[in-house]
């Protein structure tokens, strides 16, 4: 089989019930939560945000940067960034060790004063084929120009974090079944956390066309 | 008849975001026939009746089987129920064992008469909660709380505690709402419905014929606010703001809602906004019916600047019906407000009237970014609050408990 499915994905947000309210707390909890919900805070923040970026791109630096107005932790907490070779227990180190070397370096535990507790979640995703079957890169871009974000989400973040395939769906199909070794790398390369879903779906369909027109 | 069959989900392909239509078919298929059983308190009024009547025929429309079924009780049930409902939301309630007593019984008549068969049944609210006493072990049950159960009366809550940890899943609004519990806890976020008289698209002609006799000069920038004439909702402070900036920045301010008919205290704060908006012409205080459907639609849509400055908020829709009407709205720092207002993108949180009023000069003196916020605020509400991403976190509910 060297057609390419679309599957969309939707998330059922659930809550642990547990919540910090100042960053000892948060480190605390950070130390002790599971990798689901590392993942959920680290990258369900797409699907939460189709559209707009948020000012950084998890949800631990958000609340510090936010809720609790310490834009410095926030700031450091920006950074942290999951990759294949960074896997969630490594994320999850990087966070503790980033805010417990902060609050060494301050007199007095930050916490929210006026803003909004965190709450840790976790997700469970399910996934949901499409009917978008493609053979090749022109049928790839049409269908990626209209699924659900949700599939983009799926494809580029599910698959190199949560299945662990190292790569996205994406960049595997058109490298491997399609010989588009650069076209591949090109989208593997795209700091896909500086993006919203639909700002990295307008990305790959760009890098889509220039490749189609390079073809033609 | 339950719900307004006449709604078909297909009317919606034009305003869902794109391939939400396909992802909620496709859901959809493996849950054909499955049947799934909504229980709340009331047919008609509030927000919870609302929701049931639009998205209920949605659901069927897609192939499943759902009933609406609503508990029946006496007034001395209702003021029980009235009761707790406050005592959940943080206010102090003398409840007698009597009260406890009436809230089981009617819980088991119901439960005698109803049929409560079904593949999943959702219930709603903290009034048919004990109807848990008659689940099925195989039937998953989950209690869909609407409230704001985040500081409740202890006493109130450990009553009702007992019932809601014998469901399979609790689902609430805000994280913020939740309660320490053994079952899992799903956050599902409520929705507005883009077809209804509130919020579909209305021509020149239909905002005329739904504000006509107003007679609103629509000759500088309209500052609105849209709720309850309640003390949460801060009309008060919203008059300051505008007082704050009137000077400088000619405008008008519209507060629109009701309340005050049937309700000592609305009137009491009606009456306290007349006299805070003095004689100033430009202030324009309507008192509106429950039905004002269309008015409120015309409102929104002829506003520069969305205004819901509230204290205490629960979810606040009135948030997400503006950003569709592609507003930019201030709102205060409670709630859902926090989770409907992107900062800075789609309007901004505030937690004074001073913080309102600089709010309100930056968007009236900076129209281009007024105008890119509002059609972020759309784009928003579109992918977030929309009653098709709701069907659509049902359908993935159904489809993990019975799919």
């Amino acid at each position: 089989m060297n057609e390419f499915c679309f599957a969309d994905c939707l998330e059922i947000r659930e809550l642990t019930g547990k919540k910090a309210d100042d960053e000892a707390k948060l480190l605390e909890l950070i130390e002790e939560a599971s990798l689901d919900s590392i993942y959920y805070h680290t990258h369900s923040y797409f699907l939460r945000h189709f559209y707009i970026v948020g000012p950084y791109p998890n949800d631990f630096a958000n609340w510090v940067a936010i809720q609790v107005r310490d834009k410095v932790l926030g700031e450091k907490l920006s950074g942290v960034t999951p990759s294949p070779s960074h896997d969630l227990e490594s994320v999850r180190n990087e966070l503790a060790e980033i805010i417990d070397d902060h609050l060494a370096s301050i007199r007095a535990i930050p916490s929210v004063i006026f803003g909004h507790s965190f709450y840790f979640m976790t997700s469970k995703i399910i996934e949901v084929p499409t009917e978008h079957r493609v053979n090749n890169l022109k049928e790839f871009r049409e269908a990626l120009a209209v699924v659900h974000a949700s599939a983009i989400y799926n494809h580029l973040f599910e698959a190199r974090m949560r299945v662990r395939r190292g790569k996205s769906d994406f960049a595997l199909w058109l490298d491997e079944v399609l010989g588009l070794k650069e076209l591949a790398r090109q989208i593997e390369n795209i700091d896909a956390y500086m993006y919203s879903l639909e700002g990295l779906r307008k990305k790959i369909l760009s890098l889509c066309d220039r490749q189609l027109e390079h073809m033609s | 008849m339950t719900a307004n069959d006449n709604i078909k989900f297909a009317s919606y392909r034009d305003v869902a975001p794109p391939g939400t239509m396909d992802l909620a078919y496709k859901l959809s298929e493996g849950l054909q026939g499955k049947t799934m059983l909504h229980v709340n308190s009331t047919r008609w009024g509030g927000g919870v009746a609302e929701m049931l009547h639009r998205i209920i025929p949605l659901l069927r429309d897609l192939g499943l089987d759902v009933r609406w079924d609503v508990i029946e009780g006496s007034s001395e049930f209702y003021q029980v129920t009235k009761a707790f409902h406050n005592a959940l939301q943080g206010e102090q309630q003398d409840i007698s064992p009597a009260m406890y007593e009436a809230y089981k019984e009617t819980n088991k008549k119901n439960a005698r008469k109803m049929d409560l068969n079904a593949d999943l049944v959702v219930i709603h609210d903290p009034q048919p909660a004990a109807l848990v006493e008659k689940k099925k072990k195989k039937v998953p049950w989950l209690w869909r709380c609407h409230i704001d159960a985040s500081h409740p009366q202890r006493r109130v809550w450990n009553f009702l505690k007992d019932y809601v940890s014998r469901y399979d899943g609790a689902i609430f609004s805000l994280p913020d709402f939740a309660q320490k519990l053994d079952i899992s806890q799903i956050l599902m976020y409520p929705s507005i419905d883009p077809l209804s008289d509130k919020n579909r698209d209305l021509t020149p002609q239909e905002i005329e014929a739904a504000i006509g006799e107003f007679n609103i000069p629509r000759d500088k920038p309209i500052i609105l606010q849209v709720s309850r004439f309640d003390r949460f909702k801060d009309p008060i402070g919203v008059i300051q703001a505008y007082q704050m900036i009137k000077a400088g920045n000619d405008c008008r301010l519209i507060l629109a809602g009701g309340g005050a008919a049937d309700d000592p205290e609305g009137r009491a704060v009606l009456d306290e906004v007349k006299s805070a908006a003095a004689q100033d012409k430009d202030i324009i205080i309507l008192d509106l019916p429950p039905d004002a459907h269309l008015v409120i639609n015309a409102l929104q849509r002829i506003a520069t600047i969305v205004l819901q400055k509230s204290l205490k908020e629960g979810f606040g829709l009135t948030v997400a019906e503006a950003m569709w009407k592609g507003k930019p709205v201030i709102g205060g720092f409670v709630g859902g407000i926090t989770v409907q207002i992107a900062y800075g993108q789609t309007g901004y949180t505030v937690h004074s009237p001073e913080g309102c009023a600089y709010r309100i000069r930056y968007l009236l003196n900076n129209p281009e970014l007024a105008r890119r916020m509002g059609e972020q605020a759309r784009e928003f509400t579109r992918r977030n609050f929309l009653i098709t991403r709701h069907l659509c976190d049902y359908l993935a509910l159904l489809k993990t408990y019975i799919g």
